[in-house]
């Protein structure tokens, strides 16, 4: 499932994989966004310089922002309580503003493990985690991660037991939500920065753990 | 969190209404216990029309896997929990 983007058969003669030329018509949805937003710089409503301003602001945040929670967490107790009480709260406070979203924590234990999917669309904690992969948003993670997690995650390389309780979270309307991984053993001694290294994007999906040291 | 006017069990009611709708079809009819009330949000049934949107209560809901796909599940007491507006929402014992 890690994989199943992957188009293989893209290769150039020379063996380089290439993208195929994007030239089919614009869709009806494509033409009206082109249309909104020059309607919008020609009214001065905002400008073209703002636009890429911002496109550039969502694709410079990534999962080091999440990271950066999550060691706190495992760091901090009072964070972890403020945390797990108010994520949204918890989070502005380090500068990870949600908006009017609302944010949960949901953590990893030694008898549970959390996993995030949005079966209706492609919902994701993008102020902590950036711009969502392309298998969280496609029809197969969608439609098997709430049928048969346990299969889902065995593909990722995680396989539990059944002692483990599996809780799966379909963030269906304003919740986002990010899970706390499980602080690996051996870790006592690690400061902080040293602990983010150990966070990895799926860690904090759910379809991974936190690395060992 | 808010206090609902709903018993813990509840169903999904098993409407098929046309439009927007933030119900995930494989959870209708289905039922499952609120994890928690997250207040109340406007709803997105009216806001994808543009029209004004009254903010609505929305709970976490809380099903098993059993009580979503039967016997076929991998291991039914995993868990499965989706947010639900509370017009989606009926008392479990009602018939």
């Amino acid at each position: 499932m890690p994989h199943d983007h992957h188009d293989h058969d893209h290769l150039s003669p020379s063996g380089h994989p290439y993208r195929v030329d994007d030239d089919t018509a614009l869709s009806y949805w494509q033409t009206m966004e082109i249309a909104v937003r020059e309607l919008l710089v020609e009214k001065e409503i905002t400008t073209a310089a703002d636009i890429a301003s911002q496109i550039e602001t969502m694709d410079a945040r990534t999962p080091s922002n999440g990271a950066k929670v999550v060691a706190r967490a495992w760091s901090d107790p009072d964070f972890h309580a403020a945390l797990m009480a108010d994520a949204s709260e918890a989070t502005r406070d380090m500068g990870y503003d949600i908006g009017a979203l609302k944010l949960i924590a949901v953590e990893n234990t030694d008898d549970t493990h959390n996993m995030i999917v949005c079966t209706l669309c492609s919902c994701y904690p993008r102020n902590l985690l950036g711009l969502p992969p392309d298998w969280y948003k496609s029809r197969a993670y969608r439609s098997r991660t709430v049928r048969e997690p346990r299969s889902v995650l065995a593909e990722f390389g995680v396989t539990l037991p059944d002692t483990t309780t599996v809780r799966v979270h379909d963030s269906t309307a304003d919740m986002r939500y990010i899970v706390i991984p499980k602080r690996p053993g051996g870790t006592e001694n690690m400061s902080q920065s040293e602990l983010e290294e150990l966070v990895s994007r799926d860690s904090m999906i759910g379809t991974g753990v936190a690395k060992a040291p | 969190m808010q206090k609902s006017t709903f018993t813990q069990k509840v169903r999904v009611k098993p409407m098929m209404p046309p439009g927007h709708v933030r119900t995930p079809a494989y959870l209708r009819g289905k039922t499952g216990v609120i994890e928690r009330s997250l207040g109340d949000f406007p709803n997105p049934e009216d806001l994808a029309y543009g029209v004004d949107a009254k903010a609505l209560p929305l709970h976490r809901v809380r099903f098993t896997m059993a009580d979503v796909w039967g016997e076929e599940c991998e291991n039914g007491d995993d868990t499965l929990d989706a947010e639900i507006y509370e017009h989606w929402l009926e008392p479990a014992d009602a018939t």
